[in-house]
């Protein structure tokens, strides 16, 4: 398992973040996404778009400084096709 | 007699002569024992026995999470009663042992569904079949089960289930929402089957052949499973292509792949790969592949896989590149069109396929399907995506030197030959 390294990753090492990064995953339910393209456009540090608009999701824990975003690319979603999952 | 000593060496599941009444059946075999829910499970385990549909899961992991599931109870207490479905739904085109093991030795498969409905606390059984009612599996299957029937022999009736034919239909989530009264296409997971299936229950999807080994070993244990093929038991592999008598075999696993070809009687041509574990598995180099152990392991190691035990020695006169993009082409016309990665990327891949196989392939088509392959895996609600991606990866692996002469001298003229691998119904382009 790869945990994403930078901001997030050093707060929790130093003790004074909410939580160490690695306890969110992204994932996406391929049969309900119709690729319109909120996620991608919401959260570009962890989602990309192939060549057909459909969305590719970074693998690994979402970092905690980008679980707010992340939300709100859940939220956004018109299809509720993008999950995020506690992963403890 | 005992039983025992008629089942020493092989064959195991499918007794020489045709198919056994259940009287003959019981004389071969014994009796189904009696045996409780946690010891036959605990058996299975420990003879390692795996899923013989093609994914190779561990077949006592998954009989363990259904009994859990079906015995928790749920918010008032009760036991949800779980579910079995036998899966003889054969999808895999060059495969046929399934079919065989049922119309030779069905009383073997419906043994192993009453153990693991016992097993699992089951009110509901299933046999899942790619047949009519009226076709001659159907009948067959159907006069066995009328005949246990009678005897009153088993706690829980099985009823058979036509499933559409196609690649995808049978796979277990499809299977589950077509009981449900459903479209037979796959679900996404979780719930997964063993938490939430069939009638909303618990529900365990095992192949026929998984079952008849679990027939066995609740008669005759771990140990005595574990005798043959270096502790993996036997299993049933279908061989076909350029060999001299394709078929069904019962093999200890481990064999190398140049004895099962021998088995088969030896090449009827000049061989050049085999392919190995289906159109979810792999290709390898005929010189290479004879030495390589007919195991999920070692063909794994080797570049292709087990899966359903399908083995096709593809001959010198046919051309690796076009076989692979015809059967890639097949399964892209085989996707359920749900997903978004599956439904562009596969019909993407298998045109790019078929330009490197037909036209003058370039660097960058090349490049285009390496890219493809990667792109679809692992986003689908099902394996059909990694699966396609996998294979065609293989070929153009296997098949490089070749790619290397289309790409100098254009196509080669083997491409015209009606290809070798099975895509049934299809016809080139067909799409979902």
């Amino acid at each position: 398992m790869s945990y994403p390294t930078g901001p997030a990753g050093a707060r929790a090492a130093d003790g004074r973040g909410p939580r160490r990064a690695g306890s969110h995953k992204l994932r996406v339910n391929p049969i309900a996404c119709e690729a319109h393209g909120m996620c991608t456009e919401l959260l570009p540090e962890l989602i990309s778009a192939d060549p057909w608009g459909y969305p590719i999701v970074t693998p690994g824990y979402v970092p905690d400084d980008l679980l707010p975003l992340a939300r709100r690319a859940v939220t956004a979603c018109p299809t509720l096709a993008l999950l995020l999952d506690r992963d403890d | 007699m005992s039983a025992m000593t008629v089942l020493a060496g092989l064959p195991r599941l499918i007794p020489p002569g045709g198919p056994l009444s259940l009287a003959d059946h019981f004389g071969r075999y014994g009796p189904v024992p009696e045996r409780d829910a946690g010891g036959l499970i605990g058996d299975i385990e420990r003879a390692g026995l795996t899923g013989r549909g093609g994914a190779g899961f561990p077949a006592g992991r998954k009989l363990r999470a259904v009994a859990q599931a079906g015995h928790s109870g749920g918010r008032l207490g009760r036991q949800a009663g779980a579910v079995v479905v036998a899966n003889g739904a054969e999808s895999e085109p060059a495969s046929a042992k399934d079919r065989m093991l049922l119309a030779r030795s069905p009383h073997l498969v419906l043994d192993g569904i009453a153990l693991a409905a016992d097993a699992v606390g089951a009110t509901r059984c299933y046999l899942a079949l790619h047949a009519g009612r009226r076709d001659e599996l159907s009948v067959q299957v159907g006069a066995a089960i009328a005949e246990r029937e009678q005897a009153g022999l088993d706690r829980v009736g099985v009823q058979i289930v036509p499933v559409p034919r196609g690649y995808v239909p049978s796979q277990e989530t499809a299977l589950i929402s077509l009981l449900n009264g459903g479209a037979p296409k796959p679900a996404f997971v979780p719930p997964r089957p063993f938490q939430k299936g069939a009638h909303g229950r618990p529900t365990l999807v095992q192949n026929v052949e998984t079952l008849a080994h679990i027939a066995l070993i609740a008669r005759f244990g771990a140990d005595w499973f574990r005798e043959l093929g270096g502790s993996a038991g036997s299993a049933l592999v279908t061989v076909s292509g350029a060999v001299q008598r394709p078929g069904v075999y019962e093999i200890a696993l481990g064999m190398p792949i140049g004895e099962l070809i021998s088995r088969a009687g030896g090449p009827a041509e000049q061989p050049q790969a085999v392919l190995a574990g289906g159109y979810f598995g792999g290709w390898l180099p005929y010189d290479r592949a004879l030495g390589v152990p007919v195991s999920d392991s070692a063909l794994r190691a080797a570049g292709a896989a087990l899966g359903p035990g399908v083995l096709v020695l593809l001959p010198e006169s046919a051309c690796g590149l076009a076989e692979t993009a015809w059967i890639t082409d097949y399964l892209a016309s085989q996707s359920a069109g749900q997903c978004g990665p599956c439904a562009n990327g596969l019909p993407a891949l298998a045109d790019t396929l078929k330009q490197l196989a037909f036209g003058k392939p370039d660097g960058r088509a090349l490049g285009w399907a390496e890219e493809l392959s990667a792109l679809v895996a692992g986003r689908g609600a099902c394996h059909l995506p990694d699966g396609t991606a996998a294979f065609a990866t293989s070929g153009l692996r296997t098949f490089a030197d070749e790619l290397r002469q289309h790409a100098l001298s254009g196509p080669c003229p083997r491409v015209q030959r009606r290809p070798l691998l099975p895509a049934p119904g299809h016809t080139w382009g067909q799409r979902s």
